[in-house]
C-alpha cells in the first residue's frame, strides 16, 4: 500500500483515482491513528467508526464504477462539534448538550457530504466556541501536537490539531475572533476564515452571529481551495450568504500569480507591544520573502485598532447572551428537574450545573450590556467602533491588495498559564478580531518555528470575496518554503 | 358612577397572516385541526445552529395592510431579538420589529353613531407568534405548531373614547384583513387578537390617568364588555377617593365571571433587551418591493363600498352597511347587480339580505359554500319585474335553484309554474267566477256601495289563484275582477 502519512486532498484524491489505496482503507487508516493518538491529543470528542465505513465504501463503489463526484470523494474529514451533524451527536463541547443529535445537517456538511467526503468524528474545541486554547472544553484537554504541554490554540483546536497531528486530510472549524486562524498558527497548518457571508452558517451553533463563520483547515493551500470550492455560494436558509460572482480558484490553484506588482500592507499597530519579538522576526522573514518575489512592501496604519477588542467583547458577549438563551432545559440536551421549585427554577439550575463557567460570564455580561440604561453606553457604542474598525480595512484596502501581520501576538502558551486569568486570554485574539468585525477574509499560513520549536503562522487578510487573491498569494509563498511540510513528531 | 371622566383606550391588535408558509421558515402556516408539534421544524423549534429566513409574502402583505391604513413606509428597518425566557418561545427570543417598525402612522375614519370620527394609528409591526403552553394533569405541554406563525401588530394612539368606538374599530379593521385576503382574522379562532390600554381622567385634566392594559380578550363583544367593567371599576375608584388603588398593570378578562383580574405580580419588570437580529438584513422595502404597485393592488375597503352602494346604487345606508360587511356577501351582491337599473339593484339587494343571508343563516352555511352564481339572482329578479313569476312562487323557485344549481328560467320551465299574465285567459277564469257565485256578487256590490270597498274581493282572488294553481298574476286578476264585478 501507498505511503499514507500526511496526505493532502490532492494527493489522497490521486492515490484514489488510480486505485493505489482505498476509501475504506485511508478511512481506516485515521481511525486506527485516532484510536492510537486521540486520548492523548484531545482532536475529537467523538469519532463514528460506522458512519464513516459506510460512507467510505459508498465512495468505493462509486470509484470502481468509474463515477467519482469529485475531488473529496472518499476523503477522510472531521467537523468541529459547533457544527451540527445529522445522526451524529453535536455538543458544542458543551454538557448542556450532551446527548443531543441535531435533526439536519449543518449546509457545509451536507455540501461536502454530497460531494462524498467521509467524516471521520467530530473535533474537540472551546465550549460553545469560546475560548483561544479549547481548555473552555467541558469534556477534554487538547493538546499541541508540537509539544505536548502546551495548548493548541482555540477555540477550534481539536479541528487543528487532527490536520496537524495527521488524524484526517482536512477539517472544518468556526470562527468569530480569531478561532481557526489562531489554533492554525499554533499547529502549524493552513486555516482559512472566509469573508462573512461567502459560505453558509446554517448548521454553526451561534456564539456572536454577526461574526461567526465556518472555516477550513489543511495541510496547503491548495486543500483550502479545494473545500472552499465547494462550500462557497448563497445558501437559501442563511440570509447574511451573498450570491458572489463564482469563487475563482480553479483547482489546481495558479501558481503563477503575479507578485511582482502585489502591494502588501504592513500595519504598523500590530507590530507594537506585546508581540513576541521571535514571533515578529518570524513574520517579518516572511514579509521579506515577499519583497524578494517582488512585492511593494507599504506601510499602513489602521487608527481604530484599539477600539477593536473592547468592540468585539461587547458585541460578542451581546450576541452570545442572546445565543445561550435557548438552552434552558426543555427542548433538548440536559435537564436538571429534580427538586426544582418551578420552571424559573428548572433555568437556573440546568443553566447552572450544565453551562460551563466561560458561558455564565458571557450571559451575565452581554446581558448587563444590553439592559434598559446600557444599551447606548455599550452595545450602541461598540456598533460604532465597529463601523470605524471596517472603515480602516476598507480605506487600507483602497491601496493594498493584501495585509500582512502576525496572527497571535505569542507562540501556544502552556495549558493552564491562562485558564483562570480571561483578560489574559482575550488577549491572544488581539491581532485576528479586526478581520471578524470588518467581516473580511483573512488566513494563516505556516511561517516557521521559534527556537524551542514552536510554530508560528503567518496572517494574510484580504478585502471581502477576495479569497482568491489571498489564496494565491499564499500559495506562493508555499511555493518559496517548506514549512508546510514539517509535520510533529509524534 | 358619575359621569364626569373622559374615557381614554388605545389598541395593541395582533393579526396572524394567513400566509403559505411560517414567517421565518417553510413549515405550513395552517396548523388547524394537525396534532401538537406535527407542524414544526428545526428552525421555529429553535434547534442550535438554524437560522431565519424572511417570508417576503407576510412582509409584502404588512406593506399592502400599512399602504391600506395610510402609514408612511420606512426607509429602512430592522428586525430584531425581544429576549425572554418562556417555554413557548423555543429560541427565547421573539423576533420582531417593534422598536424600528416598518410602518409608521397611519388613520382610519369610522362613522359612530352617524358621526365620522378619525382614529389614528401609532405604529405597524411584523413579529413571529408563539407556540402554546397547554395545561393538564399537573404538566405543561408545549405545542410548536403555531411558533413562527406571521403575527402583524397594529398599535393605536389613545384615540377612543368609548368601548363602542374601540369595538367598531376592530370590527372594520376584520373587514379590511378580509377584503385584503390577508388574514381570516377570526378572532375566536386566536387570528385576531387585542389588548385595550384604557385610563381615565377628569373631562379638561390634562394628564392622563394610571393606564391598565387588559388582556385575554377574544371575542369583539368581550372587547366591550372588559372596558365598561374597567370604566367602571376605575371610576367608582376614583369616586370614592381611592384614585391611588389604579395601579398601572396588566388585568386579564374573564369572560365567565365578567370581570378584569389583577395579573399583578405574576408578571416580572421585563426588560427586554432588543438589539437589532444579526442573523437577518435590513430590509429597504424600496429595494424589495413595488410599492406603488402595491398600492394599486389595494381593493375597494369597505368604506369604499358604502358610500358607492348609497350613491350610485341608491340602496338604504342599513343595508349598504350590511353588504359591505362581508367581502364575499359583497363580491356576490355586486356581480348579481351586474349594471341593472336603481330599481332592480334595490330588489337584488333586498333578495340578498331577505332571502339570501335567511338561506345561509338558517344552513349555517356562507356565501361561498353555496352553488349560487350570482347572475341566476339577477335572472330571478328580471322575471319578477317582468311579471313571469310571481314574488310568492319566486321564493320557492329560489330555493330550488339553491339547493339544485339550475337557473330560474329552467325551474320554471320544468315545473310549468309561469306566471299567467295572460288577461284573455285570465277574463274568461273570472267571467265563469262570477256567473257561479251570484251571491257573493251580489255582497261585493252591496259592500262597495256602503264602505267603498269590499273584502269578498280577496275572496274572488283566492279562487282565482286556486283555479291557476297560484300562477296568476296577483294585480292582473284584481284589475280584471274590478272591470267585471262593475
Amino acid at each position: 500500500m501507498a505511503n499514507l502519512n500526511n496526505l493532502t486532498i490532492s494527493k489522497a484524491s490521486e492515490l484514489l483515482e488510480k486505485k493505489e489505496v482505498s476509501s475504506v482503507e485511508l478511512t481506516n487508516y485515521y481511525l486506527e491513528r485516532i484510536e492510537k493518538l486521540n486520548p492523548e491529543l484531545g482532536a475529537y470528542l467523538s469519532t463514528e467508526k460506522e458512519y464513516a465505513l459506510k460512507k467510505a465504501r459508498e465512495s468505493d463503489e462509486r470509484i470502481k464504477s468509474g463515477k467519482r463526484i469529485g475531488i473529496l470523494d472518499g476523503i477522510p474529514c472531521s467537523v468541529k462539534d459547533v457544527i451540527t451533524t445529522k445522526d451524529i451527536e453535536t455538543t458544542a463541547a458543551s454538557k448542556i448538550l450532551e446527548g443531543y443529535i441535531a435533526p439536519y445537517s449543518a449546509t457545509v456538511v451536507r455540501k461536502i457530504e454530497e460531494q462524498g467526503a467521509v467524516i471521520l468524528g467530530k473535533n474537540n474545541c472551546d465550549e460553545f466556541a469560546m475560548g483561544s486554547s479549547t481548555e473552555n472544553s467541558a469534556y477534554m484537554l487538547a493538546k499541541n501536537p508540537w509539544d505536548l504541554s502546551r495548548v493548541p490554540g482555540g477555540s477550534s483546536g481539536g479541528s487543528a490539531v487532527a490536520v496537524a497531528a495527521d488524524l484526517c486530510v482536512f477539517s472544518f472549524g468556526t470562527e468569530t475572533g480569531g478561532s481557526i486562524r489562531q489554533p492554525a498558527s499554533l499547529c502549524s497548518v493552513v486555516g482559512l476564515k472566509p469573508t462573512y457571508g461567502r459560505n453558509s452558517r446554517y448548521g454553526s451553533i451561534a456564539y456572536g452571529s454577526s461574526l461567526d463563520q465556518i472555516g477550513v483547515f489543511g495541510k496547503c493551500v491548495e486543500d483550502i481551495s479545494s473545500v472552499m470550492h465547494v462550500i462557497a455560494g448563497k445558501d437559501s436558509l442563511d440570509s447574511t450568504t451573498v450570491e458572489y460572482p463564482i469563487f475563482n480558484i480553479q483547482y489546481p490553484i495558479n501558481t503563477q500569480y503575479p507578485m511582482k506588482d502585489l502591494k502588501i500592507g504592513i500595519p504598523k499597530e500590530y507590530f507594537g507591544e506585546g508581540l513576541d519579538s521571535e514571533v515578529e522576526k518570524i513574520v517579518r522573514d516572511a514579509i521579506d520573502k515577499y519583497k524578494e518575489m517582488g512585492a511593494e512592501i507599504i506601510d499602513i496604519s489602521l487608527p481604530n485598532t484599539e477600539y477593536a477588542t473592547p468592540c468585539y467583547y461587547l458585541l460578542s458577549m451581546a450576541e452570545a447572551s442572546s445565543n445561550l438563551a435557548r438552552y434552558d432545559g426543555i427542548k433538548y440536551g440536559k435537564s436538571e428537574t429534580d427538586n426544582a421549585k418551578d420552571l424559573i427554577d428548572v433555568y437556573f439550575k440546568t443553566r447552572g450545573k450544565y453551562f460551563g463557567d466561560e458561558q455564565k460570564r458571557k450571559s451575565i455580561l452581554g446581558t448587563f450590556e444590553l439592559s434598559a440604561g446600557y444599551y447606548d453606553a455599550y452595545y450602541r457604542k461598540a456598533q460604532k467602533a465597529r463601523s470605524l474598525v471596517k472603515k480602516d480595512f476598507d480605506d487600507a484596502f483602497e491601496k493594498i491588495d493584501c495585509i500582512m501581520c502576525p496572527v497571535s501576538p505569542f507562540p501556544a502558551f502552556k495549558i493552564g498559564e491562562k485558564k483562570d486569568d480571561p483578560l489574559s486570554m482575550y488577549l491572544a485574539d488581539i491581532f485576528t478580531i479586526s478581520a471578524n468585525l470588518a467581516g473580511i477574509c483573512a488566513l494563516s499560513i505556516p511561517a516557521g518555528f521559534t527556537q524551542n520549536n514552536l510554530p508560528v503562522g503567518l496572517q494574510i487578510m484580504g478585502p471581502r470575496f477576495d479569497e482568491d487573491k489571498i489564496l494565491q498569494i499564499a500559495k506562493a509563498y508555499e511555493e518559496m518554503t517548506q514549512w508546510h511540510t514539517m509535520f510533529p513528531s509524534i | 358612577m358619575s359621569n364626569k371622566y373622559e374615557v381614554i383606550i388605545g389598541l395593541e391588535i395582533h393579526a396572524q397572516l394567513a400566509t403559505a408558509s411560517k414567517m421565518f421558515c417553510g413549515c405550513n402556516n395552517n396548523a388547524e385541526g394537525k396534532s401538537p408539534n406535527s407542524v414544526a421544524c428545526p428552525v421555529c423549534m429553535g434547534n442550535p445552529g438554524t437560522l431565519p429566513v424572511i417570508n417576503k409574502k407576510a412582509l409584502e402583505w404588512t406593506y399592502l395592510f400599512g399602504l391600506a391604513l395610510n402609514c408612511e413606509v420606512a426607509p429602512q428597518f430592522n428586525f430584531e431579538r425581544k429576549q425572554y425566557f418562556y417555554p413557548d418561545l423555543p429560541k427565547a427570543y421573539q423576533i420582531t420589529s417593534q422598536t424600528t417598525p416598518p410602518l409608521i402612522g397611519g388613520h382610519l375614519e369610522i362613522e359612530v353613531d352617524g358621526e365620522k370620527k378619525n382614529f389614528t394609528i401609532e405604529h405597524i409591526h411584523l413579529e413571529e407568534d408563539a407556540g402554546k403552553l397547554i395545561h393538564s394533569g399537573g404538566h405543561s405541554l408545549v405545542d410548536l405548531n403555531r411558533a413562527g406563525t406571521p403575527l402583524m401588530e397594529i398599535v393605536t394612539n389613545p384615540d377612543f373614547r368609548s368601548p363602542l368606538e374601540a369595538k367598531l374599530f376592530m370590527q372594520e379593521l376584520q373587514r379590511i384583513l378580509r377584503y385584503l385576503g390577508i388574514s381570516n382574522a377570526d378572532m375566536e379562532k386566536g387570528h385576531l387578537r387585542c389588548d385595550g390600554n384604557i385610563s381615565l381622567r377628569e373631562f379638561g385634566a390634562e394628564k392622563f390617568g394610571k393606564k391598565v392594559e387588559i388582556k385575554n380578550i377574544n371575542s369583539f363583544s368581550s372587547l366591550e364588555r372588559a372596558l365598561e367593567y374597567e370604566i367602571k371599576r376605575q371610576g367608582e375608584l376614583l369616586d370614592s377617593g381611592k384614585g391611588e388603588e389604579i395601579f398601572q398593570e396588566t388585568r386579564g378578562w374573564d369572560d365567565a365571571k365578567g370581570k378584569t383580574i389583577s395579573q399583578r405580580g405574576k408578571e416580572m419588570a421585563h426588560d427586554y433587551r432588543y438589539f437589532p437580529e444579526p442573523d437577518l438584513p435590513p430590509v429597504v422595502p424600496a429595494e424589495a418591493f413595488d410599492l406603488e404597485g402595491l398600492k394599486k393592488q389595494i381593493p375597494e375597503l369597505p368604506s369604499g363600498k358604502r358610500k358607492r352602494y348609497v350613491e350610485d346604487f341608491g340602496i338604504g345606508k342599513t343595508e349598504a352597511d350590511i353588504l359591505a360587511s362581508n367581502i364575499e356577501l359583497a363580491r356576490f351582491f355586486e356581480e348579481a347587480v351586474g349594471g341593472q337599473q336603481a330599481d332592480v339593484v334595490k330588489k337584488i339587494a333586498n333578495w340578498v339580505l331577505g332571502d339570501l343571508s335567511g338561506y345561509l343563516n338558517d344552513k349555517g352555511l356562507g356565501i361561498m359554500e353555496i352553488k349560487l352564481p350570482p347572475s341566476n339572482l339577477r335572472d330571478l329578479v328580471l322575471l319578477i319585474e317582468k311579471g313571469d313569476i310571481s314574488g310568492k312562487i319566486a321564493k320557492e323557485v329560489f330555493v330550488k335553484m339553491i339547493e339544485g344549481g339550475k337557473s330560474s328560467a329552467q325551474i320554471i320551465e320544468e315545473e310549468g309554474i309561469k306566471q299567467v299574465s295572460d288577461t284573455g285567459e285570465l277574463e274568461k277564469i273570472v267571467g265563469d267566477l262570477i256567473a257561479g257565485n251570484q251571491g257573493q256578487v251580489e255582497q261585493y256590490r252591496k259592500d262597495v256601495e256602503a264602505n267603498g270597498n269590499s273584502p269578498v274581493l280577496n275572496w274572488f282572488v283566492g279562487q282565482v289563484m286556486k283555479a291557476t294553481r297560484g300562477q296568476a298574476n296577483p294585480s292582473i286578476v284584481m284589475e280584471i275582477l274590478k272591470k267585471l264585478l262593475g
